[in-house]
């Protein structure tokens, strides 16, 4: 789960991780009220996306008076922005970080990730602050330094303070970048996150050091035990049949084709999604029900993918094991009577139940193309959508 | 011979007294492997009663901790269905009891933990399959797990997968072909897990009784890549690879906690390419797995001795 910048420095304040003074503001009237009250002269406008890039998208502005956050503001809430993150249709901005101003010296960078191939949770650390950390992986991998955390011990002060000297802290700060790390590194643990990325982190004329951007992502499997944090969802950040999915316990991904697919277990949805592909169509989602889905949720997962207006067909793929293939067919015919099927249907079940889940297809009375194999199936329904 | 697991292996289920690990606990009986008892904390001393498909019941005796399990049952490996908050404790107690099988079928278990578990295991000798895996079959001798068993057939093909059900498809396509398999394992969809790819691989090349393998990858970190060097420099038995989730989007998790692409890292282009630049025969469709796999053990004259089916 992510979420927005200034909920991250927040969070990330409570372990005594060093961030700038900032409010949050939803009008451009509360934007100036909190420029007023932080009295610093000098603040910055930040817009408030679950996405990066804002800077070049025009997203963060300098204000030298309170006029000019005025203009800011209203400028920047209400517009849609378009990063490399965002895609082509952008985020509309409905949140301000109205953060004060601060003499940044230098910049750089501090990543703390889980490392699969370990096993292990790894602190980044570069000298090549504010550029995207994949850009400097791939033009100089030898500005990034690592150190691999052992979870029975947690990060040691000599880690950070290894880390701290290989990108040049300056020597009189190198104490406070590392109780910075080590501060990052026990909120990234406690919270349960899955990426705490502090870039830029800057050294300041006035000789802090200072987390002056945040992203925090969060495991999700953990939320059940971090309630504040689920609190901080955005679901104006979410795809609408996201949310409605995830209310049913489906797990559902939007994507942009026009061929709807509801398969059961995830390695069989990607997959599917692949074959649409091989094919010549282009899936309109991923969609997995799960193992022990019920009619209801079958149902369910029937009616969000009909209520995208992009898809042009419907390709149900179910391999059952657990899964019962005459559950998943009395769901899509339930679904079907309820909404209106109006759209081209391919069927391909194999598995647990079999023959039942095909009589009770057979007998709805509904126009359904039923496949014997999943590369059959794929190609039927690409051919439907044409 | 198969790997892991076989007619002889006694397990035990944790958690035996939920809802899902009573309805697999039976499936496995139902098969035929040898169940032995189970655990649920508060409820030892307790017996559940499971009526089979064939109308015999069987009575398995429940326990309060691993170790009493064990101690009673000389249980070798046990299968977990505990939520996931109390998942990962369940492993590293069945490890402290020195189980040599811990197959773990919960999915959902905060990644953090799994770190732990791994770090616990260090230096142990337990192996861990899973966690958030379909668990573990040699056809005809044992089931753990959750896959449907009536679509195994004895033989010499080992699967190895990160995804349940393409496991299913996969063996599905292997039994129609007439080709059995000697064991399947699922390893899971955790981005922290138990046993790698290499893990299983390397078991497989040491058991005589298998002789190919179908590897089925996904998106999301460098696993396969690892194993297609792995299988470069030491397997002598054909394998065929599957990897899924070429249309996947970057930055979203596809399911399974460990099926992200991230920092444009874990492509399925780019597991796909190092596999085939290692000499490895890739599936192009996952409906192509089975005739893959025929294609390439006719090509070397092997396939008559995997048609086990008759």
């Amino acid at each position: 789960m992510n979420i927005h910048e200034y909920q991250g420095k927040a969070v990330l304040k409570q372990y005594g991780v060093v961030v700038p003074e900032g409010k949050v503001a939803f009008t451009v009237d509360e934007a100036v009220k909190a420029a007023e009250e932080l009295g610093t002269g000098v603040v910055v406008v930040k817009a408030q996306i679950h996405a990066g890039g804002r800077g070049k998208a025009g997203g963060v502005k300098v204000a030298k008076n309170l006029d000019e956050v005025r203009t800011y503001a209203s400028e920047i809430l209400g517009k849609t922005l378009v990063t490399h993150q965002t895609g082509p249709e952008g985020k509309e901005v409905k949140r301000l970080l109205i953060e004060q101003g601060c003499d940044i010296k230098k910049e750089y960078y501090i990543g703390v990730v889980l490392d699969r191939a370990t096993g292990r949770v790894t602190i980044m650390a570069s000298e090549e602050g504010g550029t995207e950390i994949e850009e400097v992986a791939a033009a100089t991998p030898e500005k990034i330094f690592k150190e691999v955390v052992d979870p029975a011990i947690g990060l040691q002060a000599y880690q950070a303070r290894k880390l701290a000297y290989a990108i040049n802290i300056p020597n009189e700060l190198i104490n406070k970048a590392a109780k910075f790390m080590l501060s990052l590194y026990t909120a990234f643990v406690e919270k349960d996150c899955s990426i705490a990325e502090i870039n830029p982190l800057v050294v300041t004329g006035d000789g802090q050091v200072m987390a002056l951007d945040a992203k925090l992502n969060f495991d999700s499997n953990a939320l059940f035990r971090h309630k504040d944090i689920l609190e901080l969802r955005d679901l104006d950040e979410e795809d609408p049949k996201e949310i409605e999915a995830s209310k049913f316990d489906l797990s559902y991904i939007a994507l942009d084709g026009n061929i709807g697919c509801m398969v059961n277990g995830a390695g069989l949805a990607m997959a599917t999604m692949d074959i649409i592909k091989y094919y010549g169509g282009e899936p309109a989602n991923f969609l997995d029900v799960g193992g022990g889905a019920t009619t209801e949720k079958v149902t369910e997962a029937f009616k969000i993918i009909l209520s995208d207006e992009k898809v042009k067909g419907i390709f149900v793929n179910i391999f059952g094991g657990i899964m019962r293939c005459d559950v998943i067919a009395n769901g899509v015919v339930e679904a079907a009577k309820q909404i209106g099927l109006d759209r081209p249907l391919v069927v391909r079940l194999e598995g647990t139940n079999v023959e039942l889940g095909k009589q009770i297809l057979n007998e709805s009375g509904l126009n359904i193309v039923a496949a014997d194999s999943m590369a059959d199936g794929a190609q039927k329904i690409v051919e439907l959508v044409k | 011979m198969a790997i892991l697991v076989n007619s002889d292996t006694k397990v035990i289920t944790q958690g035996i007294t939920g809802a899902t690990g009573l309805f697999h606990a039976k499936g496995a009986l139902d098969y035929g492997t040898q169940m032995v008892g189970g655990v649920t904390p508060g409820k030892g001393g307790t017996n559940v009663d499971i009526t089979l498909e064939n109308g015999s019941v069987v009575s398995l005796p429940v326990f309060n901790t691993v170790q009493q399990a064990v101690d009673a049952t000389g249980a070798t490996a046990t299968v977990i269905y505990v939520p996931p908050a109390f998942a990962a404790e369940a492993i590293i107690e069945a490890v402290d009891a020195g189980l040599e099988l811990v197959i773990c079928i919960t999915e959902g278990i905060p990644v953090l933990d799994m770190v732990k578990v791994k770090r616990y295991m260090e230096g142990k000798s337990s192996v861990l399959i899973g966690p958030n895996c379909p668990g573990v079959i040699t056809p005809a001798q044992c089931k753990i797990g959750i896959m449907p068993g009536y679509i195994h057939a004895p033989g010499h093909v080992g699967v190895v997968s990160r995804s349940g059900t393409l496991t299913y498809e996969a063996v599905h396509q292997l039994t129609t072909r007439g080709i059995g398999q000697s064991t399947a394992v699922g390893i899971g969809g955790d981005p922290v897990k138990g046993s790698e790819f290499i893990d299983i691989l390397s078991r497989f090349n040491d058991d005589p009784d298998t002789h190919a393998v179908i590897m089925i990858g996904e998106i999301g970190g460098t696993a396969e890549e690892e194993a297609a060097e792995w299988i470069k420099a030491n397997m002598t038995k054909p394998v065929v690879g599957f990897i899924g989730g070429a249309t996947a989007p970057p930055g979203k998790r596809m399911g399974h906690a460990g099926a992200i692409i991230s920092g444009g890292k874990g492509t399925a282009a780019e597991k796909i390419a190092t596999l085939e630049a290692c000499g490895i025969r890739v599936a192009p469709t996952p409906s192509e797995m089975g005739s893959t796999l025929v294609s390439l053990l006719e090509e070397k004259g092997l396939l008559e001795q995997v048609k086990t089916i008759k």
